[in-house]
């Protein structure tokens, strides 16, 4: 009996300590979701956007390519956001277009549209974590963010380029999603993401996205913030890509109808 | 140099066009671009080579072919983008095939964009369908036969078009108020049975010949993961019946022969994790017998292949066909079995390729590589090669047993 006791006391002594980094992780989760709620709630309201994106590409041995685009983006309330992408350059794809219904939970619905054959495409979204227009950037990078999205935790404070931020762990849900987790540097003043480190499914790093030069943009008394430059580099091939965003305007005469494959079809 | 090109070209092909026509369209481009709007010029120029593996089946066909191609493209918005104008004439220019060399306005479209409608009122070109191997639903244009073997390039279709949507998806009604014949190679081109088809010897069952108003209807929507098309067309086929005139016993030849049809078609798609399957059903009535034919397959793509960036997808597809013998009715009961490779490079480069296996007669197959990639932001070159192969001397591929060539491309963007 007195042995059988010494055993459960030991027994729970392990247990209630191989249970106490849990709690901790409870509560850092917890706080994780929270900065990611408070992300998310802070880009509410901006309704709609358009944008000329002008897309650097620099493989491992300096060679360039410039690509330009043209970005529509659909605020929607209780989904993910809709996007429609027209392609300017190179000029083989000139009036290529892409049309993305992003969702939080259920996989996401893409087609393509190529003018020369007149052709809407249908796009298997299962495969977004190959690249979006030969890129560093993978289809899932250009989607919006949704809380659902990921599982948090919260990491520690620190200090990103002189500013106060939050370093928090983000592992996507989507058992298709080419990450195994995201490191993500959101400064605590405005929420914003700064920096990104993203690794492979063995969990090696594989790429870091840095977000530059915030401009704030007032959209019905609110401020939203955009990064005019994004970059993202890969560590394993590189190779990275450069987005400058040009001409951003929001709150345009642009609703429903303007992301379908109507749209699509008419894009130019 | 251009310009001289497309005069050349239209002077020898002129009376093939519709003169009347013609003179709508111009018209309606010179009081469009006349406005202060602006015009965004654009387009292509391509050079082409072929070189065929084998010595000619028929007396008089060459053994290499070189052509060049523009495809300049005028675009003009007014009203906010409600409204435009896209202007997109064709030429090529082949040195053995007169057949081949010929020109087209690929479109003259005016558009106008409402709310829950619009409408496409000049020449255009529209796709129907979901499938790779065939395109069976698809029939608003005629295929521009002397392009490309694959069948992929089409004439512009003069018509009326309304379509209108909304969440219960997209409607389009379509007047077809002239029609195109579809072309062939000449006597002095590959690619066609021992004797030419003679487009301009054509015969029609309408007393309307080409003037017959054909008119089409389609519903398409998307329902979650599947895509569903449904159409209907009626007026003259777009693919004819072959026949052999033989009272010039000294001269004969095949004329295409057009029939007025009807034809039910289904398009489907249905996106299930990375493979998406694709049917494709057609029923039409009208021709020497009435028919069903169907294609059906999927593709399945697999990003990130071997720890490189490059996509493969896999593609089969079955194809289906009542017809016992008609020369364009090849997919009678054949597999195709292909797969896209996209590297996913600064140069975008491609390749597809496929194999055809008829599934009755196993000598006969068709098979083709087709690749590309950009040399410079505006340089794209294209290596296309099709094999042929039949011993059955009624099948098309037999036709074409030693036609098996190689294609080069270099393609310029302006």
């Amino acid at each position: 009996m007195q042995n059988l006791k010494r055993i459960n006391t030991w027994f729970l002594l392990v247990a209630v300590a191989l249970a106490m980094p849990a709690f901790a992780d409870e509560k850092s989760e917890k706080q994780g979701l929270k900065i990611a709620k408070e992300r998310k709630d802070r880009d509410r309201g901006w309704q709609n956007s358009v944008a000329e994106i002008t897309m650097i590409l620099r493989n491992a041995s300096g060679q360039e390519a410039t690509r330009e685009m043209r970005v529509d983006t659909l605020e929607m309330e209780e989904d993910g956001d809709k996007a429609l992408t027209v392609f300017d350059s190179p000029r083989d794809v000139s009036g290529t277009a892409f049309l993305s219904f992003s969702h939080a939970m259920e996989p996401d619905e893409q087609w393509i549209y190529l003018p020369a054959i007149k052709r809407v495409k249908r796009i298997a979204s299962r495969n977004k974590s190959g690249p979006f227009m030969s890129s560093e950037f993978a289809f899932e990078d250009m989607t919006s963010f949704e809380v659902e999205k990921f599982k948090y935790d919260f990491l520690r404070e620190d200090t990103y380029q002189g500013d106060k931020v939050f370093v928090i762990e983000q592992i996507p849900q989507d058992e298709f999603s080419g990450y195994s987790k995201q490191i993500v540097w959101i400064d605590q003043k405005h929420y914003r993401v700064r920096k990104v480190d993203f690794f492979d499914k063995k969990g090696d790093e594989l790429k870091t996205l840095e977000f530059e030069d915030y401009q704030s943009h007032k959209v019905d008394g609110t401020t939203f913030w955009r990064p005019q430059r994004s970059y993202m580099y890969n560590h394993q091939t590189g190779k990275s890509t450069e987005l400058v965003t040009e001409n951003l305007k929001f709150k345009q005469d642009l609703d429903e109808s303007d992301f379908d494959k109507n749209s699509l079809r008419r894009a130019r | 140099m251009s310009q001289i090109l497309i005069k050349t070209v239209c002077a020898e092909h002129v009376n093939r066009m519709i003169k009347p026509k013609l003179s709508v369209m111009a018209a309606l481009v010179a009081a469009s671009f006349s406005s202060q709007a602006e015009v965004e010029l654009g387009g292509s120029t391509s050079f082409e080579g072929r070189y065929f593996l084998q010595d000619a089946a028929y007396p008089g066909q060459p053994r290499t072919q070189a052509s060049v191609a523009i495809e300049p493209e005028a675009y003009t918005e007014w009203n906010d983008g409600q409204d435009s104008l896209l202007f997109k004439p064709f030429a090529r220019l082949d040195n053995q095939d007169d057949e081949r060399t010929h020109w087209d306005i690929r479109e003259l479209q005016w558009l106008h964009v409402a709310d829950e409608w619009e409408t496409r009122v000049g020449i255009g070109k529209v796709f129907w369908g979901q499938t790779e191997s065939l395109h069976l639903v698809d029939i608003i244009n005629q295929t521009d036969m002397v392009e490309q073997v694959d069948g992929e390039d089409k004439l512009g279709q003069p018509m009326v078009n309304f379509t209108t949507y909304g969440d219960w998806g997209t409607a389009s009604a379509y007047i077809l108020p002239y029609f195109r014949e579809r072309t062939f190679p000449g006597v002095d081109g590959r690619l066609r049975p021992p004797l030419p088809i003679v487009s301009d010897r054509a015969q029609y069952e309408s007393d309307a010949e080409q003037n017959h108003i054909d008119f089409a209807l389609r519903y398409q929507n998307s329902f979650g993961d599947y895509e569903v098309g449904l159409s209907y067309f009626n007026g003259t086929t777009r693919e004819p019946e072959l026949s052999v005139a033989q009272e010039e016993i000294t001269d004969p030849y095949i004329f295409p022969y057009y029939a007025q049809i009807q034809q039910f078609g289904l398009d489907l798609l249905k996106v299930q994790g990375s493979w998406l399957l694709k049917l494709e059903g057609i029923y039409r009535e009208g021709q020497s017998e009435d028919f069903l034919a169907a294609v059906a397959g999927f593709e399945r793509t697999t990003v990130g292949v071997l720890g490189t960036t490059h996509d493969l997808g896999f593609l089969m597809e079955y194809q289906y066909d009542e017809r016992d013998n008609n020369f364009f009715a090849t997919g009678q009961n054949d597999l195709m079995a292909g797969v896209r490779w996209s590297f996913n490079d600064i140069d975008g480069t491609e390749v597809l390729a496929g194999f055809v296996q008829d599934l009755d007669e196993s000598d006969t197959y068709n098979a083709f590589v087709e690749a590309s990639s950009r040399i410079t932001d505006n340089w794209r070159w294209k290596v296309d090669a099709y094999l042929f192969s039949s011993d059955d001397e009624t099948d098309t591929f037999y036709y074409m047993r030693r036609d098996d060539h190689l294609q080069v491309t270099l393609e310029y963007f302006f």
